[in-house]
């Protein structure tokens, strides 16, 4: 075991692929020689070269086609977009192309892709480029969500990813990177589609992902003290999302919150909420709760910029609300 | 050429002429629906083009896609069959027209977006590149994906990454009803590769020959690792740009001039004067066509629809 920051975590990840499997490539802005705009690249082209580490125009729509046309073609690309918000640029390649090529060929290939980008705010990067887009990629059929929030997960999950035979967009956050947390040495990946219980408890559901899982266990500590018993599950697999999970925890508690840094109109939360209502709703003992993004794009002003999200203080009492209901 | 070589050329484009007619027979009498964007007129740029490459060179195609995986190989009673939705079509009835696919013969598909397999053209070069072997892709596209972003885009990078891409773009002179003469301001589109730093040509792409000729320069090139080029195919359909579009905005004038050079009568009238092939030939392989699209439009006809229980079961709950 070794304590190592998340942003590293992905950096082992990759390399190990790469070593492991020649058909493992990358492609991105500036992550060759430069490392990539937030390390996670680092070395990597040092050690396997430019070939396999190759840098990109600005281009985004077209790299990210030809990624998809490369994992049809028999290879393993995992591209990089460096700000979710710039997904947009890419809609077609993603839904239309990659989402649905297996499916629309009747299984005639695999896309053996991986996108990873990262999104959420933090030190004041205003509206394009703060966003959480992960409901975009939830609702279209065909595509693999993956969101870590340790550096254990990051890299066990990002393994999986490469190796899954299906597209996975995996999206990371930029104020994980980071974040630091105990990673084994020797050879491990995690499942897709298996969520994770970062605390168990009795009181109450959490459910989250990414960054919140980090503020929602912070939120879970303080809640303690008041007799409060939180049970935080972290999604970390969004699309194919493990229910039974989430299920089985809502009929030990009764009690369910959901948490994410995304705006709650149209946010996963709502169907997560749904779920649970037509699977479980004779287990619910309380009304429900989201505690989600504000609908609002984000603002520059650093101190506006935290109001849109929720803090841990709005985790507590959302909490505190759903538990004295 | 050889003989045999042209005999083959002849006999696909054939096909591809009678395929494009049954298959419009089948819409109107309601076998096949939805979209069909009939290849017919074009026949001489699948047939040429394609004969310039190896059975393991990738093509990618367009909605107009029939053309191109007939000359490819296809069976043609397996695409007749997923035009109309069957189980036993390509694409177990789950892609339809536009988006015919045979990765078996490295046929990465139709597309319903325009424009949406240049990039996937690029990327199957980029794969090339990976596993370090000698295969060429041919991407096909239209004269109306060339005002999209992703085909400047994809030019650039099979530019800079020197892909073994050629890209042939299909000028049949309308992007659905509109001119292409009215969206660029050029009259030869091959000269775009300028602006991307790789060669390309116009040609006549109702001359088979010539096609082939020239596509298999470009073949060479990118399979000796000198990167893309752009081919600019000029041709014209021979009815509007789907099943249900009349072609108003065809000058009747225009079409006549057109449907006076014929790439399946070019190509027949080569094969005749050309190589000694004697008429009889000829028209053994035209009624070996024929029957073989009897048995394909029976096949089809015949074969069942996809189990509704089997595809619901392949859907996830959550």
């Amino acid at each position: 075991m070794t304590m190592i920051k998340y942003r590293k975590a992905l950096n082992n990840a990759l390399r190990e692929e790469m070593a492991r499997d020649p058909l493992v490539f990358l492609m991105g802005e500036g992550i060759g020689e430069k490392g990539g705009s937030y390390k996670v690249t680092e070395n990597l082209f040092h050690e396997f070269g430019a070939d396999r580490v190759i840098d990109t125009p600005i281009s985004e729509a077209s790299f990210v086609g030809m990624a998809g046309g490369a994992a049809i073609a028999g290879t393993r690309p995992v591209v990089e977009i460096l700000f979710i918000d710039f997904m947009y640029l890419v809609m077609d390649q993603i839904a239309n192309q990659i989402a649905k090529f297996n499916f629309m060929t009747g299984d005639q290939g695999s896309v053996p892709f991986v996108l990873r980008t990262q999104g959420g705010l933090g030190n004041g990067l205003a509206g394009q480029h703060s966003q959480s887009l992960e409901a975009l990629f939830y609702h279209i059929p065909g595509l693999q969500v993956i969101m870590p929030a340790t550096p254990y997960d990051a890299k066990g999950l990002l393994k999986s990813a490469v190796r899954s035979d299906k597209p996975v967009i995996f999206i990371e956050h930029k104020q994980l990177y980071l974040t630091e947390g105990n990673v084994p040495d020797e050879e491990f990946t995690i499942p897709i589609g298996e969520a994770d219980i970062k605390r168990e408890g009795s009181d109450v559901t959490l459910v989250t992902y990414s960054f919140m899982t980090l503020e929602s266990l912070r939120a879970a500590e303080q809640l303690a003290r008041e007799g409060i018993d939180v049970e935080v599950i972290d999604l970390r697999t969004l699309v194919p999302m493990d229910m039974e999970c989430i299920l089985s925890s809502v009929r030990k508690t009764g009690r369910l919150v959901v948490v994410h840094e995304a705006v709650k109109r149209g946010g996963i939360g709502g169907d997560i909420i749904a779920n649970v209502a037509e699977a479980a709703f004779y287990d619910l003992e309380s009304p429900v709760k989201r505690i989600a993004g504000k609908n609002t794009t984000i603002p520059f002003n650093i101190d506006l910029e935290k109001l849109c999200v929720p803090s841990v203080d709005e985790i507590i009492e959302g909490v505190r609300e759903v538990y004295n209901s | 050429m050889e003989a045999l070589f042209l005999m083959e050329m002849y006999e696909k484009a054939l096909t591809i002429r009678l395929f494009e007619k049954a298959a419009i027979a089948q819409y109107r009498i309601g076998k096949i629906y939805g979209y069909l964007h009939p290849y017919l007129g074009e026949e001489g740029i699948a047939v040429g083009a394609i004969s310039a490459l190896r059975l393991d060179d990738y093509i990618v195609s367009t909605h107009r896609g029939h053309g191109h995986a007939i000359a490819k190989g296809h069976d043609i009673s397996l695409m007749m069959a997923e035009l109309m939705g069957k189980a036993t079509g390509y694409c177990k009835g789950r892609g339809g027209s536009m988006h015919v696919a045979n990765l078996k013969q490295n046929n990465l598909g139709a597309n319903g977006i325009v424009g949406g397999g240049i990039p996937i053209a690029a990327g199957a070069g980029m794969a090339i590149k990976q596993k370090k072997t000698d295969q060429v892709v041919m991407g096909f596209f239209s004269d109306g994906a060339v005002n999209n972003g992703v085909f400047h885009e994809s030019m650039n990078l099979a530019a800079i990454y020197a892909l073994p891409v050629i890209y042939i773009l299909e000028n049949n002179h309308y992007a659905a009803a509109t001119p292409y003469q009215n969206t660029n301001k050029q009259d030869d589109l091959s000269v775009y590769a300028n602006g991307y730093g790789m060669p390309g040509i116009t040609v006549d792409g109702n001359d088979a020959v010539g096609v082939y000729q020239e596509a298999l320069k470009a073949v060479t090139r990118a399979r000796e690792g000198q990167g893309p080029t752009l081919i600019e195919c000029k041709t014209y359909r021979h009815q509007g740009h789907h099943v249900n579009d009349p072609g108003a905005y065809m000058p009747q004038d225009e079409m006549a001039a057109w449907k006076a050079k014929d790439p399946v009568d070019i190509l027949r009238d080569y094969l005749e004067s050309t190589a000694t092939i004697t008429t009889d030939q000829i028209a053994a392989i035209d009624q070996r066509v024929e029957a073989l699209m009897e048995q394909a439009v029976r096949f089809a006809n015949e074969s069942p629809a996809p189990s509704a229980e089997q595809f619901l079961s392949e859907i996830p709950q959550y």
